[in-house]
């Protein structure tokens, strides 16, 4: 029986009737037409598929569409405001912090959440709070230093 | 990967919940977190008709604090434990466990009640839960009823929890003033789960003779246990290297090690000694020994 759900993505609130299997990150790609969040692993492992929830970062692999009922979401399409790059997006392109490009938009989420807690973070706590997203290509080296060049340049919180 | 279709309930009192596991019956799942379920049903290594979701039902998240124990709803994540000023206040090891869970993104969703409940052989909390000696209070047909963690974690993902219960919140007992606590494990390089871990914790007098020990290993059996011989080994006793060395030899014994891909049963009671010296090296450290 498919159940009515209703949540807001980057600030457009949607509505859709969805089987309860849908997982979350099918109905944002294919229901909602949103193909910046990826699906790596399928298996939760890889954070590919990193969103925000109300938030919190979350694997949208392993949530089904009718748990986010009432949910706000942020996807890596929600970051750019007017066509200027987030200071987290213009870190990886300042320190090459991504060569395919396949995980960026999980690591990226992930990243903004780090940021929100921990505003100032070691080296240390970079890679600790990254231990959820997998990157084949960079060796993670310049996704770090691309984190600590958004923490430089974070506009102070109003 | 789909998981096989089921219908979607999501009761907002435990009551309304109760009501519908007694309704549709082995039929049924709870959901909390989905962490472990939902991987679980998207390789149809489950496959629940019914999935009742836990997570707009009223009072079953956050951490109170009682006179001599924080009562930690079942739908609490490991984020807001990592996070609880009361746990880092009164029993500091519960937020070192949640922080060393999977990953800040699984650490967002999971909880303490569906960790304890799932009773994964390799999970963290049940090592903590029976070192500390907590409780868990169930809630069914007939009422509530609390179950010591010595009592829960009866097998391989198996609990003393009957199918017509909900877990509704964990006790765990605050231990007092002399005492310190320390969660080590060896991580599974790639999920993070515990190829062996080892909580202690110890209570120490003016002398700093040891007056109560709680040890308990996870990851190396089919279930956590309490390693009881360590226990003993330390009661009584003035802590210093060679005591925690001699009672940490003892860690592996009564724990019923499983060979895996991780390693062979003679490695991992050796991770599990390892581990045991330094969880309670560590644990005696902040108990101020
Ligand atoms: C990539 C990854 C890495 C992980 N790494 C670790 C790790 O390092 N260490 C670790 O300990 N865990 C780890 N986990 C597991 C994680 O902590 C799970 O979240 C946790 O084990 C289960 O909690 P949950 O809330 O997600 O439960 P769910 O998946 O929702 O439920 C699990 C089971 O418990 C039952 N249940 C849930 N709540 C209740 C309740 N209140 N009463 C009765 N039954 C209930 C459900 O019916 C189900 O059978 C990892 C998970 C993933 C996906
Ligand atoms: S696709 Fe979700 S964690 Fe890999
Ligand atoms: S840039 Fe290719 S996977 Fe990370």
């Amino acid at each position: 029986m498919k159940l009515p759900v209703k949540m807001t993505i980057n600030g457009q609130t949607h509505s859709h009737e969805v089987e309860p299997r849908l997982l979350l990150v099918h109905y944002i790609r294919e229901v909602i037409g949103l193909t910046g969040t990826h699906v790596g692993c399928d298996t939760s492992q890889c954070g590919a598929c990193t969103i925000l929830l109300d938030g919190q970062a979350v694997k949208a692999c392993t949530l089904f569409a009718v748990q986010a009922d009432g949910a706000r979401i942020m996807t890596i399409e929600g970051l750019a405001k007017n066509g200027e790059l987030h200071p987290i997006q213009m870190g990886f392109w300042e320190k090459h912090g991504l060569q395919c490009g396949f995980c960026t938009p999980g690591m990226i989420m992930a990243a903004y959440q780090l940021l929100e807690r921990y505003p100032k973070p070691s080296e240390e706590q970079i890679r600790h709070q990254l231990e959820g997203n997998l990157c084949r290509c960079t060796g993670y080296h310049n996704i770090v230093k691309a984190i600590q060049w958004a923490a430089d340049n974070m506009p102070a919180k109003r | 990967m789909y998981p096989a279709a089921f219908e979607y309930h999501a009761p907002t009192s435990v009551k309304d919940a109760l009501k519908l596991l007694a309704k549709l019956k082995d039929d049924a799942k709870l959901l909390a977190g989905g962490h472990s379920l939902v991987p679980m049903m998207k390789l149809r290594l489950a496959q629940p008709g019914h999935l009742i979701d836990l997570r707009k039902v009223k009072g079953l998240s956050g951490i109170k604090e009682e006179k001599a124990a924080l009562v930690i709803g079942a739908m609490t994540t490991h984020w807001a434990i990592e996070s609880s000023k009361a746990a880092k206040a009164k029993l500091p090891v519960l937020a070192e466990v949640a922080g060393i869970i999977g990953d800040p993104a699984v650490r967002n969703k999971g909880t303490l009640g569906g960790s304890v409940a799932h009773a994964d052989p390799a999970a963290d909390w049940p090592a903590a839960m029976l070192a500390l000696g907590a409780e868990m209070v169930c809630e069914g047909p007939k009422g509530k009823r609390t179950v010591k963690a010595d009592d829960w974690f009866v097998g391989l993902m198996t609990t003393a929890a009957k199918g017509n219960e909900i877990l509704t919140a964990i006790r765990v007992p605050v231990w007092p003033a002399g005492s310190g606590a320390a969660y080590m494990k060896f991580p599974h390089p790639a999920s993070r789960f515990a190829v062996v871990g080892v909580c202690a914790a110890v209570t120490l007098d003016k002398q700093g003779v040891c007056t109560r020990a709680g040890v308990a290993v996870t990851g190396a059996g089919t279930r956590a246990v309490r390693a009881r011989g360590v226990e003993a080994a330390l009661t009584g006793k003035k802590l210093d290297a060679a005591a925690i060395e001699a009672a940490a030899q003892k860690a592996a014994d009564g724990v019923d090690v499983q060979a895996d891909l991780q390693g062979s049963v003679e490695y991992k009671a050796h991770l599990c000694r390892v581990f045991a010296r330094r969880a309670i090296s560590e644990a005696v450290k902040r108990a101020g020994g």
